[in-house]
């Protein structure tokens, strides 16, 4: 307990603590503050850190959905395990070496980066539209929220449907257009269900997007862009000298949120195209192989690896980043 | 109803002294005023007695007992606020008696507390208002109602009249002396960066600065008898005149002192004499900046109307008996 | 550029973002209104108003069960993690003990978890408390997303309080329970409400854990009965149904959004942007 501050001040310092002893008062806020603390860290405990061990534990195990208690510790055999047979050649098995993983880990990669970077700058576009003062504007607000208050499992029914081939709309549309010929089946297709996931996943998320710029936008002072005006500034040189450098600070925090769900992305995929080998990704296989497959041990691996990626990007995204996370302001 | 006694007191925010020893006896019903500029660790100070900071090292005591590591509720303290701090939810009444419910005290014997209070402030048709249907005068009226309330041995203020506007101020100022003359058994605090609201308020003023206790006295003390540069030039309004170099000298300092009102026009023995560069009249005073070859042009009032041109080549007379002497270090020479 | 062109072209962005926006679930609603063949042509206005799904998806099956497990899950969720996020974000805001920072960037360390990671993990532990297949399983794995997330947005908020009200409630004698019942909790409810809604829309919409804890079509939630809405054979969609079930779920969600509009926005952005 370095100072006694009533307030959320930083800490003033961090010199020698000569104390002692504390007051009646610090000392009866401390103890409030531990008792207050109590049920949430035993909640947390709970529900995310024991069974996040226990998850890692299982992946070393041969652990079985129908026999939990039954597991026996088999080391890294779920993650990678070699057998040199007696022609010389040597068999390699785990997690690691299934192309089936790797195949999921580029997945969601390449949807992670691709969705989040589209729903940044559509979400971007669409923010300096509500920013701007026209008639209608909380008509239009109201609207762009539609998409985000949609649960996602709707949202990948509606758009199954859109989708279908046989009666959705799309292919009617794009077919009395003209764009194409004969119907196409969106979410079946190897080609097509991964641009189907992206372009619902798009038009979910990008309500946040701009709502989180649109906030940042306003608090970009008017004045900054009437003086930009009277200096005669090109509005296109205003938004990348003025704008983008006032918004990105928010925009980056936004984004990095983002992008950490769009890595764990599962029921989007699960609803939309359950089946594509070229949408899996790591939560989808995972839970295949914990749940369907009867691989529980092996899912476990899987998922700790999801984990460990993750949490790989987050330490290097601080890391290099330096954002202030810790809330002080 | 308390004596107050600061040991040594001192505060610091892990390696950043705030109060560097502070050593300060308060009497019994007496008005103290904590005055210096911003920075200087009044509000730290105030805060150290209230309980709501703890004491790094040294002693408080209130009436023979070290209070030090008592809770603020225990201290039979009352703080007035800067900010008026009204718990916004609650109406006038309930907020005046919040502290006695907790307190558990009788339903009758709150009413009574409060109506009395209220009364006394003339504040009791607002009683079932809530904070935000009150004007800035009428809520601080209600914070020092729930100070009263409160029957405190200290009554601790906190920068109160410092949202109010220039009016209302004079105005609350008045009734604050008028309170301390109506309750004169109980110990005031009181903390300003306001030299008047120190020197019109005060039974006794305690300057402060960078943490430290610079004077102690009466109003009439720090006005006539500066111990420093400091002081003499924070109480007193306009400021007192400083000239230092070959004038000073010659009377035998490192810097004179003189306030504007100890100088008097005199052409036919005059002391210095230079051009009046500016002139304020002020209707019932006249000031005027006079040249006389110093750093700064000396102030100097005059009573009445008489007007001097601007331009005009005058002789100024410092009073002698109240010339100000110091040292190179700021101490005066008597 | 003249400037009607430019006007023109503002108002035509303006348009596509509402009709993109829009047009999704006007499409859904127009389809839970279609019956038999008129539900496989294509059309963009609506001909035809039968209320047959919606009589259907309410009569039949588990549905009417679905809803209700859904508010029950969602509401019980929330009121957990306003109760222990309210004490929990005081301490977090307003005390300042070593360690402070710490915990803070664990539990947003927990609210960014994937969940698949402790699907295995929590499995067992509601196996074997024996909660598997109630709503108690469900109440137990939300509090890993909504408990986080409300701690942060009421620090938030909490540490925006003006510290001379708790100062005076301290003179007054007031511990700090009662600062917070007495005096912040009142102060509170904007937050509160912001906080308790996206919690529940969280929980709400929450598929993965609803799938894998739940077993029968008597205890899963709404969502879960969506996807899992089949018709009389395998290989036929029920899409009017699964339109007018989409549209059940979702209508009181956008009613909520809309109302409390500018509340969410500031609780999203206090808890993404500032976050």
């Amino acid at each position: 307990m370095t100072t006694t501050a009533l307030d959320g001040r930083p800490p003033q310092g961090s010199g020698p603590v000569a104390r002692p002893r504390r007051s009646e008062l610090q000392a009866e806020r401390v103890r409030a503050a531990r008792l207050f603390l109590l049920p949430m860290m035993i909640a947390l405990m709970a529900v995310a850190a024991w069974p996040l061990l226990r998850t890692i534990w299982f992946s070393f195990t041969n652990t079985s959905l129908s026999n939990l208690s039954g597991g026996e510790w088999i080391g890294f055999s779920n993650y990678l395990t070699w057998r040199t047979l007696e022609s010389g050649r040597t068999i390699w098995r785990g997690t690691l070496v299934d192309p089936a993983w790797w195949n999921a880990v580029y997945n969601t990669f390449r949807f992670a980066i691709i969705s989040v970077g589209l729903e940044t700058v559509l979400g971007l576009l669409v923010a300096l539209v509500l920013n701007a003062e026209f008639r209608g504007r909380a008509i239009v607000r109201a609207a762009v929220l539609i998409p985000w208050a949609i649960p996602t499992i709707v949202s990948a029914k509606l758009w199954a449907w859109l989708f279908n081939d046989q009666f959705g709309m799309v292919n009617d549309m794009l077919m009395s257009l003209g764009i194409i010929s004969q119907k196409v089946a969106w979410t079946a297709n190897a080609d097509t269900a991964f641009w189907a996931v992206i372009i619902v996943d798009v038009w979910k998320t990008t309500p946040f997007m701009a709502l989180l710029c649109l906030a940042g936008l306003q608090m970009i002072p008017r004045d900054m862009y009437e003086a930009a005006k009277i200096d005669g500034i090109h509005p296109v040189k205003v938004f990348f000298k003025v704008t983008l450098p006032l918004v990105k600070p928010a925009l980056m925090v936004a984004v990095i949120f983002r992008m950490l769900d769009a890595l764990r992305i599962f029921d989007l995929i699960y609803v939309l195209t359950p089946n594509s080998p070229a949408t899996k990704t790591m939560s989808i296989i995972s839970r295949e192989n914990l749940i369907d497959f009867d691989k529980f041990a092996y899912g476990s691996a899987q998922s700790t690896l999801l984990f460990l990626i993750i949490a790989l990007c987050v330490i290097l995204y601080i890391w290099l980043g330096k954002v202030d996370l810790g809330g002080t302001k | 109803m308390a004596q107050l006694q600061l040991n040594d007191v001192r505060k610091s925010y892990g390696s950043v002294d705030v109060i560097k020893g502070v050593n300060l006896q308060i009497e019994d019903g007496e008005f103290m005023v904590f005055v210096g500029p911003s920075g200087c660790g009044k509000s730290t100070l105030l805060r150290l007695i209230a309980g709501l900071e703890d004491i790094t090292s040294g002693d408080l005591i209130f009436d023979n007992e070290r209070v030090n590591d008592l809770a603020p509720s225990k201290r039979g303290i009352a703080m007035v606020f800067q900010s008026y701090a009204l718990y916004p939810h609650m109406k006038v009444y309930d907020n005046m008696a919040f502290g006695m419910k907790l307190a558990k005290a009788g339903e009758a014997e709150i009413r009574a507390r409060v109506e009395k209070a209220a009364k006394m402030l003339q504040i009791d048709h607002l009683l079932d208002r809530l904070p935000k249907q009150l004007s800035g005068g009428q809520r601080q009226r209600v914070a020092i109602g729930r100070a009263i309330v409160r029957d405190p041995r200290v009554f601790l203020f906190d920068e109160p009249l410092s949202n109010l506007d220039a009016a209302l101020r004079v105005a609350t100022r008045l009734e604050i002396a008028r309170l301390h003359h109506a309750m004169n058994n109980v110990t005031m605090i009181y903390v300003t960066h306001d030299q008047v609201e120190a020197m019109t308020l005060a039974d006794r003023i305690c300057v402060l600065k960078d943490g430290l206790v610079m004077q102690v006295g009466t109003p009439t003390e720090l006005y006539e008898k500066p111990n420093s540069i400091f002081v003499a030039g924070f109480i007193g309004s306009p400021q007192m005149n400083f000239i230092n170099g070959q004038i000073a000298k010659g009377f035998g300092a490192h810097t004179i002192g003189i306030r504007s009102e100890h100088m008097v026009v005199d052409n036919v023995s005059p002391v210095w004499s230079g051009e009046v560069v500016h002139a304020e009249n002020l209707g019932s005073d006249n000031y005027l900046f006079v040249d006389i070859g110093s750093e700064e042009p000396v102030l100097v009032r005059q009573e009445g109307k008489t007007s001097i041109p601007w331009g005009a080549k005058i002789g100024v007379r410092p009073i002698e008996e109240n010339l100000h002497r110091f040292d190179e270090h700021g101490r005066p020479i008597r | 550029m003249p400037a009607a062109i430019k006007t023109a072209a503002f108002y035509l962005a303006v348009v596509v973002i509402v009709v993109v926006a829009v047009f999704p679930f006007y499409y859904a609603i127009l389809t839970s209104f279609k019956t038999g063949t008129s539900l496989f042509q294509v059309s963009y206005w609506p001909t035809e108003f039968n209320w047959q799904n919606y009589r259907d998806v309410l009569s039949q099956g588990a549905f009417p069960r679905n809803i209700l497990n859904s508010v029950i899950v969602a509401t019980l969720t929330v009121a957990c993690a306003l109760l222990l996020g309210v004490t929990a974000s005081y301490a977090l805001a307003r005390v300042r003990f070593r360690g402070r920072t710490l915990l803070l960037l664990t539990i947003l360390a927990v609210s960014m978890f994937p969940q698949i990671a402790v699907l295995a993990g929590l499995f067992e532990l509601i196996r074997f408390i024996g909660i598997f297949n109630t709503p108690w399983a469900l109440i137990l794995s939300y509090t890993i997303f909504t408990l986080p997330f409300t701690v942060w947005v009421l620090t938030t908020f909490m540490r925006d309080l003006p510290v001379e009200i708790e100062e005076a409630a301290i003179v007054d004698g007031a511990t700090p329970w009662v600062i917070i019942t007495k005096v912040f909790l009142p102060l509170m409810w904007p937050a509160m409400v912001t906080t308790g809604l996206l919690a529940f829309i969280g929980a709400w919409n929450e598929f993965l854990f609803a799938l894998t804890f739940t077993s029968s079509s008597t205890t899963r939630t709404v969502p879960v009965a969506i996807a899992l809405l089949s018709g009389a054979s395998q290989y036929e969609t029920p899409w009017g149904i699964i339109m007018a079930a989409s549209v059940i779920v979702t209508v009181p969600l956008i009613v909520l959004v809309l109302v409390f509009q500018r509340k969410i926005v500031a609780g999203l952005t206090a808890g993404g942007v500032k976050g």
